[in-house]
């Protein structure tokens, strides 16, 4: 069942987002107020909530898992430290939809908007997560300052989406579902968006079993050569 | 817990008034990094107090990042380590000791910035100290992350370049609460908001330092 | 343990920074009680086999319990406490003076202040207390490490390279304290380039090379 599920992975993915983009593109109608420019809807909700909740999310309990002594291991660290790397696209993409939109609607690429920033400095910390492993070389040490890193990373999350709230903002408030849990998006437009939720999430965990076969390769090169190091030390003075 | 904590802060605290690396460098980087930003605005600019709280902040935010070094390299100078981690102090106390420390310095460096923001900036006197509680408590909250991510820094690569990198992120919703707090203090504004956001940080923070710093010690 | 004769127990130690093996697979017991020199030229391990037993380092491969303490699942912090380590560089803070640092050490292990005033005169820096650390010579500095060991009373001393910046006398003085120590029941572990020229001591010279013990 497992297996059958991690083969389904990849074109279920593919075909959820081409589902998307065909819905999104030719299917549903242009809004009344924004147009076509609508139909960023589709792709930027999504990517944000990957980008912001799914990766960090993912991320963070790694990293948690990894802390406690029972459940630490390796692969935990891979996972985090994957999903983090994926987490840098995901918000770049984030910025650059959400520039997209921004451009036609407040007249700038750029506005110092409480959520465009946040999501950008949210950028950085993923950026500075990437930083700090580069730093070290010991990779129970690495596995180790990483996963405090994320946790604290994590933090932040919540004051981000506070930040939309509390502070004077040009962006989009709720948008799908407001603080009153009404509905803001309806028929077609919320099918294809709900698609594209799904897709683009299946798409993060795609991405993510990818990116960690990779990882798991190269800790294999590494392991056999402190095998060839180890070998080597031990003919010194013989 | 406790008794660690006040240890590590009486220690830190006496090294520092013996070195006076305080008083001798950050002071004077503070103060000079005030003036450069008033520069910085133009002629026009530099006596508006609408800049005064951002401008107190950011230069607030390098100082704090030149303490939070300082800091740890009282406790990673070379055989200073080794001999101190033998002591087999709880990581819990020694997070708070040196948070606690470093709170106390930042309260007497922020005190001297804000002395200057009144005079050069003009943020107005009766507002500037309306503003303190929260700007303590800021540093506050500076110091504890501070403390926290100056020893995920330690015993890698580049510590002093690492150091901003992995801060600044986290430091920039503190400095917009403080800010936003220290205007409100000045122009007028709600500031329950800002303080929730800070409080929350401190809190945070410190229980995080109080669980985790054991495992950033581990070499 | 108390009953345990053997304080040190390594079997196929390995222990990696960077990705270089510092301790190739060392295998090593030294019982309680006794005097180990360990010898050996420039990066041949003895300072990682010292901060392994220390806790100050962690086992990559391999298995090893030293005071009790298991160095694969056990607390190294629990260890660290009982261990006294001396290093080449210095043990303290710089900008300290001597007795201040003694204090500092003496409050953190919670050991009566008296102590220090009494590890003071045993080492001969009764007359420097109030000198900052960083004002000493290299010998007294090395003279205030061992203060801070007697202050801790470990069972476990680790001494690298400890002549290194000791004149004739200040050798002599420092075999005596290690008579003393070791009269107490305290183990010691030192790493040395050559062996022990003492008269009054009978260590056991253990050599390291490549990472390992090629003689035990």
């Amino acid at each position: 069942m497992i297996k059958l599920s991690q083969r389904l992975l990849g074109p279920v993915t593919l075909l959820l987002l081409a589902l998307t983009f065909w819905l999104g593109l030719w299917v549903t109608p242009p809004d009344v107020v924004q147009g076509n420019l609508v139909r960023l809807l589709y792709v930027h909700p999504p990517i944000a909530w990957v980008a912001l909740y799914v990766s960090f999310g993912t991320a963070t309990i790694a990293s948690c898992l990894y802390l406690w002594k029972r459940t630490r291991s390796a692969n935990l660290d891979r996972i985090a430290y994957c999903a983090m790397e994926i987490s840098v696209v995901f918000i770049a993409l984030t910025l650059i939809t959400g520039s997209i939109w921004g451009r036609p609607t407040w007249g700038v690429w750029w506005a110092w908007d409480a959520r465009l920033t946040s999501t950008a400095i949210l950028g950085v910390f993923a950026l500075a997560y990437l930083a700090l492993r580069r730093a070290n070389d010991d990779p129970a040490l690495r596995a180790r300052r990483s996963a405090v890193f994320a946790i604290l990373t994590a933090i932040n999350v919540p004051i981000i989406h506070f930040s939309v709230v509390w502070w004077k903002t040009l962006h989009q408030g709720a948008s799908v579902l407001t603080s009153t849990g009404q509905l803001n998006v309806h028929g077609s437009m919320l099918w294809t968006m709900l698609i594209g939720f799904v897709g683009f999430t299946l798409l993060f965990f795609w991405l993510l079993r990818e990116r960690y076969r990779l990882e798991v390769k190269r800790d294999l090169k590494v392991a056999h050569s402190v095998d060839e190091a180890l070998a080597l030390r031990r003919r010194e003075g013989v | 817990m406790t008794r660690v904590a006040w240890l590590v802060a009486t220690k830190d605290l006496r090294i520092e008034a013996r070195s006076r690396v305080l008083l001798w460098q950050v002071l004077p980087f503070g103060v000079i990094a005030l003036l450069l930003s008033g520069l910085a605005l133009g002629p026009t600019q530099a006596g508006k107090s609408s800049a005064g709280p951002g401008l107190f902040y950011l230069v607030t935010l390098f100082v704090t990042l030149l303490m939070i070094n300082r800091s740890q390299a009282l406790e990673n100078a070379p055989g200073t380590k080794a001999s101190v981690a033998t002591l087999g102090l709880d990581p819990a106390g020694v997070f708070l000791g040196k948070a606690l420390a470093l709170t106390i310095e930042l309260w007497i460096t922020g005190l001297v910035l804000l002395a200057g923001s009144v005079l050069v900036l003009h943020t107005a006197l009766v507002g500037t100290l309306q503003a303190l509680p929260s700007i303590l408590v800021t540093l506050a909250t500076l110091a504890a992350a501070g403390t926290l991510y100056g020893a995920l820094t330690q015993g890698g690569d580049g510590p002093a370049t690492l150091l901003p990198v992995l801060t600044l992120p986290a430091f920039a919703p503190l400095l917009i609460a403080g800010e936003r707090s220290f205007s409100a203090a000045l122009h007028g504004g709600a500031l329950w908001e800002w303080w929730v956001i800070v409080v929350v940080a401190l809190v945070a923070y410190t229980a995080v330092g109080i669980l985790l710093y054991g495992v950033l010690e581990e070499s | 343990m108390p009953g345990d004769q053997v304080v040190v127990r390594l079997v196929n130690a390995v222990v990696m920074s960077n990705g270089f093996p510092l301790l190739s697979g060392v295998d090593l017991e030294v019982e309680r009680g006794s005097l180990v020199v360990v010898t050996g030229a420039n990066g041949a391990g003895k300072t990682s086999l010292l901060r392994l037993l220390g806790g100050l380092d962690t086992l990559t491969s391999g298995a090893g319990d030293v005071a009790g303490v298991d160095l694969v699942n056990g607390d190294l912090r629990l260890l660290r406490r009982r261990v006294g380590w001396l290093g080449h560089e210095g043990s303290f803070y710089a900008d300290l003076s001597v007795r201040e640092n003694l204090v500092f050490a003496a409050r953190a292990l919670e050991r009566p202040l008296g102590d220090v005033e009494t590890a003071l005169e045993r080492v001969g820096l009764g007359h420097r207390a109030e000198t900052t650390t960083k004002q000493l010579s290299a010998g007294q500095r090395r003279r205030l490490g061992l203060a801070w060991l007697l202050v801790r009373r470990p069972e476990l001393w680790l001494l690298d390279e400890p002549y290194a910046s000791l004149d004739d006398a200040g050798r002599e003085f420092f075999d005596r304290l290690l008579g003393d120590v070791l009269a107490g029941g305290a183990t010691v572990v030192v790493s040395a380039h050559d062996p022990l020229r003492s008269n009054d001591l009978t260590p056991r010279t253990t050599h390291m090379v490549g990472g390992r013990v090629s003689t035990s």
